[in-house]
């Protein structure tokens, strides 16, 4: 089973059903035990960072991600959900994140924000998020990101300046944009992180 | 790596039905909503918009519907505007499934709901629908409402400036002198407003031949909207991004298409 943490952020329905179309049972759920326990945790995340860090704490969701990769059971952040797991964001003031990884989210340099549409990424040789769609374009809604390495598998985008697309870091994963709004490509690399499970 | 163009075919729905029209009192039933927002999909739209045209409160419940079905079957973006006054209303429709939001006439009634809808669900997902006409106010471009029937004296580039400071995250660019013509975008409305703002610019309105499409991006659009050229099958969507990329625009291509 796959959960999808609810903590009050977003258009999850969308991200249920991507979900599902891997053959899998997906449950929205912000229960601090069902998220711990399940196969695969997703954790979205549209808005401001700091809106989102708050939400995510009132259910725990901080704490549930370490207790799960002290477990190593696997868990995927998207978009504000990726960012929230680095040290800090600068959205608004400075604001403490979940800090997995260290580094700053930080408003990209590009003359025009959000970063809104399709872009594609220069995946990393050994992703296995990727495999199959490395030459795709996915969907990004975003004006913040983070510009340096993270993890052991860093794949980039570019915006004005090049930023991190994608983190796959052992049980741990997150992709800035939305593979549940990234059409036929962002449904292939749900299910290769799936196939993680 | 370079973001590409979006090209987004916009479908008005009432009380759960896709309609085309060449103008607003000659509309005819084109299909159901859900269905043409997944052909377009399969044709490589990059995102779909619905603009809800319904009169009755029983339409726009509908609509909720319709957005629910759509989100769960089309793996795009979608972006539902059309009759939305609240904070509630934005609420009900992303919880339906919808990503964006457009907001057109309660945003001039009160500008204060942009920075109402910013601030609880973030700027991305609030997009400012312009209808705008040339006339003689300060930029030459006049915002207008009920489909360019009613004059409102707001400035066009002045209104655009605000809604930016107030946190929209977007751009929807109507001419109303060019919507429904099929003679081409207005390209000197496009210039004044990227001129004037800094987050993406759709444009709409106009829209007939190919050398239109790539005109409007050429005077700065990021986004290009279109209707009667997709619904009347004068171009399809592959087509458009062909010749968008024969001059030289990134544009996505999928393994479909």
């Amino acid at each position: 089973m796959i959960a999808i943490l609810d903590y009050g952020s977003g258009n999850i329905r969308s991200a249920q059903r991507a979900f599902q179309t891997s053959g899998r049972e997906v449950l929205i759920t912000s229960d601090y035990d069902v998220a711990l326990n399940a196969e695969g945790l997703v954790v979205p995340g549209v808005g401001a960072f700091a809106a989102c860090m708050n939400g995510l704490k009132a259910v725990r969701g901080d704490q549930l991600v370490r207790e799960r990769i002290a477990l190593k059971r696997p868990t995927l952040g998207i978009c504000v959900g990726m960012q929230i797991l680095f040290d800090r964001g600068v959205e608004h003031g400075i604001h403490e994140g979940v800090g997995i990884w260290s580094n700053t989210v930080e408003k990209l340099a590009a003359p025009i924000l959000p970063h809104m549409g399709w872009n594609t990424v220069k995946a990393h040789s050994s992703s296995k998020l990727f495999s199959g769609v490395e030459d795709e374009s996915f969907y990004f809604v975003h004006s913040y990101a983070v510009k340096k390495s993270a993890g052991e598998v860093s794949t980039y985008s570019h915006h004005g300046e090049d930023f991190l697309a994608a983190v796959e870091d052992g049980v741990i994963s997150a992709t800035q944009f939305h593979p549940e709004k990234s059409g036929d490509a962002g449904l292939h690399l749900i299910q290769n992180w799936v196939k993680t499970l | 790596m370079t973001l590409s163009v979006r090209i987004i075919p916009c479908l008005d729905v009432t009380d759960g039905r896709v309609v085309k029209g060449i103008n607003f009192t000659n509309l005819v039933d084109a299909g159901d909503p859900v269905e043409m927002a997944s052909l377009y999909g399969i044709e490589g739209a990059d995102e779909l918009t619905f603009l809800d045209i319904s009169a009755t409160v029983a339409g726009r419940e509908t609509t909720l519907d319709v957005v629910r079905r759509t989100a769960e079957q089309v793996f795009i973006p979608l972006t539902v505007g059309g009759g939305i006054r609240t904070v509630e209303d934005v609420d009900r429709l992303l919880r339906a499934g919808a990503d964006k939001i457009s907001i057109n006439t309660a945003a001039i009634a009160r500008p204060e709901l942009i920075a109402e809808i910013a601030d609880r669900f973030g700027s991305q997902v609030l997009v400012i629908s312009i209808d705008a006409r040339r006339a003689r106010t300060e930029s030459g471009f006049e915002v207008t409402t009920h489909g360019g029937r009613q004059s409102t004296g707001l400035d066009a580039l002045a209104w655009v400036e605000k809604a930016c400071a107030l946190g929209v995250g977007e751009i929807l660019l109507n001419s109303m002198d060019a919507d429904g013509t099929r003679a081409g975008y207005d390209i000197g409305m496009i210039t004044a407003v990227r001129a004037v703002s800094k987050v993406p610019l759709i444009a709409s309105g106009g829209a007939g031949s190919l050398e239109d499409f790539s005109a409007a991006l050429d005077a700065g659009a990021d986004a290009l909207l279109a209707a009667s050229v997709f619904h009347f099958g004068i171009h399809r969507i592959g087509d458009v991004k062909k010749h968008l990329s024969k001059n030289n625009y990134s544009v996505r291509t999928t393994q479909r298409a």
